[in-house]
């Protein structure tokens, strides 16, 4: 039988690492695609970041936001988690017929909206209007461009041993929120997405540390996802302890309702962070300051031992493995 | 959170840990039947925690490991025909039948979903009309209810397009069935706590009664668990072999009288084809002849060939609790949950999924 797309390839988690490295990358093959970062980092008089996304969340409004401002957010966090100042962005529409234009004018505005808070400009854009039933409402195809400053090199693939994990918030906020609205599904969570751009507060944590090592947002996947990426991509291991771990009550209420883990699920205002042992404290403080990261944690450091593999001490003392997300959580929720 | 945080208190486990390193001195092979039971023993690392002298093994307690393949054959077969909308429980969907998936079938343009709740998929079949809607009716006494309820709604709201492949199991009688093949020496069976939230506790009087075999329910929090091997350790110890309930909040002794009669309303206990073990009499269940308009493959003609297991697979032995998925070459291998071999590393409540998921650091 002959392969094909299944959902389950669009999760973020194993299936698409296969389909990346299996399809793309071994035709695309180039140092700079194959680092597999959030942004492609390059020399084009000075050191850009670029990168590129597209957002088919469904539904296009959700509690905390709507697929405009995720687009923007989720482009600027790309830039921002290699280190670079976000600059440019470019806003690609493909639209179904019959979409409301009182819809996408709301998309469009908070799309703007967000873009006014990161401090980027949307300097491009198309639209492409396809027939009822080849899209679903609306989808949106991004790219962002932003300056790494000189002699900085955040990458997955430099955390050390000895190293402190951080995250700068409550896990698994934007997946539940977005869930909530699903058809068939609907339930009360008290919970909005937590969909924010972060580029300030990286740039507030650059400035208070030289040693920021790594740098991600968790979005599908989910933490656990984005942690086994930095063990594999540095050849680390890194141990994790389950009560630290934030996770809003009302989301972790619905995770056990749906049989869901919160480290699988997305998020999209959150970062984590590998910072060396000696400026953990200094980075906590700075992310907790951040109005995006009250609620920044210590969950865990980097160890030698168990190589590319991320291992949690449970609440009892032992110890299991956290591997990455396999097959679809929930398909597009980003 | 209430009614979840007081059952993962570490301090109450570290005591119930202590006071079962005391009490326990006899070696004891503990089996939780449920799959619910054994993703939780992992998750929390409660097999590291027991005395060396305990040996805990997983039983065929998964819905949808237990489904043979001839039956996913059915369910795929059913996919395939026009007009159709295969509508089931997301593990379902990935599980490799003989030649295809679920999953294959829908990416190759069958109408095949997802739902939640078998009542969703009475709800499409209503916005269908001029489709069939099937629900593939998987799971033990604990989804049967929910079944028979929305057979019910459906013949209540005229809705005639709604049809179930009822593939439900019943875990009494798969119990006795594994204990009469005497392949595995059991000293104490942690007993499901949801099927047993239906049935009671009652049905299992015959494995203290007739096996010798200490039985506690339990429920899924890290100190349910701690609390029913607690107990088990009691009964083994003491010689006192009976059944007994470590999930008060959950399961009463006669069980939930109302689903039980609405189950016996719709369904009548028949044979099932159970994965690794075969055909064992009067251990599922099958709509009554009165609610026959509603079965699927009364009403649809089907021939989904012969069926086939996957060369080298042990999810069969994995059920009845023989193999460990360390026994088996496939696992990690061959089959890993992006690419399954057998059903019981696709469900979110098999053994090898389990295994592989929250196993040892070291490969287990």
């Amino acid at each position: 039988m002959e392969d094909r797309i299944l959902l389950a390839h669009g999760s973020g988690g194993k299936l698409s690492h296969d389909l990346i490295e299996k399809v793309f990358v071994p035709v695309l093959d180039n140092p700079i695609l194959n680092k597999l970062d959030d942004s492609a980092v390059f020399e084009l008089g000075g050191q850009l970041a670029f990168t590129t996304d597209s957002y088919v969340v469904s539904p296009i409004f959700f509690p905390g936001g709507d697929i405009g401002k995720l687009a923007v957010c989720g482009t600027v966090n790309d830039l921002s988690m290699s280190g670079a100042v976000p600059s440019y962005l470019s806003l690609s529409f493909i639209i179904e017929e019959g979409l409301l234009i009182a819809d996408l004018e709301k998309i469009v505005n908070s799309a703007h909206q967000a873009a006014v808070e990161a401090g980027v400009r949307i300097v491009a854009g198309d639209t492409k209007v396809v027939d009822r039933g080849s899209a679903d409402s609306l989808f949106i195809n991004t790219s962002g461009v932003g300056v790494v400053p000189p002699g900085l090199d955040i990458s997955g693939a430099n955390a050390r041993p000895g190293d402190i994990v951080i995250v700068s918030g409550t896990l698994g906020d934007h997946g539940i929120a977005v869930l909530s609205q699903r058809e068939g599904l609907k339930f009360q969570v008290p919970v909005p997405s937590d969909c924010a751009p972060l580029n300030r507060m990286v740039a507030e944590i650059l400035e208070t540390s030289a040693d920021i090592h790594c740098l991600r947002d968790p979005t599908r996947g989910g933490l656990a996802t984005a942690l086994n990426e930095f063990a594999r991509q540095s050849q680390v291991g890194i141990r994790l302890n389950e009560v630290s771990i934030p996770v809003n009550r009302a989301v972790q209420g619905a995770c056990e309702l749906l049989g869901f883990d919160p480290l699988y699920v997305a998020n999209e205002g959150k970062l984590v962070a590998v910072v060396s042992p000696y400026d953990a404290e200094k980075v906590l403080t700075t992310i907790r300051r951040n109005q995006y990261g009250h609620e920044a944690t210590i969950i865990g450091e980097v160890v030698n031992e168990h190589p590319g593999k991320v291992v949690m001490k449970t609440r009892f003392g032992a110890s299991r493995i956290v591997d990455v997300l396999v097959g679809e959580l929930l398909p597009r929720i980003c | 959170m209430k009614f979840v945080d007081e059952y993962r208190d570490p301090e109450l486990g570290q005591k119930l840990i202590k006071r079962i390193h005391q009490h326990s001195t006899r070696p004891a092979r503990l089996m939780e039947f449920c799959g619910g039971h054994t993703v939780s023993i992992f998750k929390h690392g409660i097999r590291q925690l027991l005395p060396d002298n305990i040996e805990m093994l997983s039983g065929p307690g998964c819905p949808v490991c237990v489904t043979a393949n001839t039956d996913l054959d059915k369910a795929i077969a059913l996919a395939r025909l026009p007009d159709v909308i295969i509508t089931s429980f997301g593990d379902m969907i990935r599980v490799p039948g003989s030649y295809s998936s679920l999953q294959q079938a829908k990416a190759e343009g069958c109408d095949v979903r997802v739902v939640y709740s078998v009542q969703d998929a009475v709800y499409i079949a209503r916005d269908n009309s001029d489709k069939s809607v099937i629900f593939i009716g998987i799971g033990f006494e604990t989804t049967a209810p929910t079944v028979a309820a929305a057979i019910l709604q459906a013949e209540q709201e005229k809705v005639h397009n709604f049809y179930i492949l009822s593939l439900h199991k019943l875990c009494p009688p798969i119990m006795k069935a594994i204990l009469d093949m005497g392949e595995v020496r059991l000293d104490g069976i942690i007993c499901p706590g949801h099927v047993s939230a239906v049935i009671g506790s009652y049905p299992y009087q015959f494995i203290p009664d007739n096996y010798n075999i200490a039985c506690v329910v339990s429920g899924f929090e890290p100190l349910d668990i701690l609390l029913c091997v607690d107990m088990l350790v009691d009964q083994i110890e003491t010689e006192q072999h009976k059944v007994e309930i470590a999930y008060r909040r959950g399961v009463k002794p006669e069980g939930n009288q109302p689903a039980l009669r609405l189950m016996k309303q719709v369904f009548e206990v028949s044979k099932a084809d159970w994965r690794g073990i075969g055909i064992v009499p009067a251990s599922g269940l099958s709509l009554k002849k009165e609610y026959r308009q509603f079965d699927a493959e009364t009403n649809f003609a089907i021939d989904p060939g012969p069926g086939r297991e996957a060369s080298g697979c042990l999810c069969g032995s994995i059920l009845r609790g023989v193999s460990t998925p360390l026994d088996c070459q496939l696992f990690r291998n061959k089959c890993t949950p992006e690419q399954p071999v057998g059903p019981c590393m696709v469900s979110s409540e098999g053994s090898c999924a389990t295994y592989y998921h929250y196993g040892d650091i070291d490969g287990g």
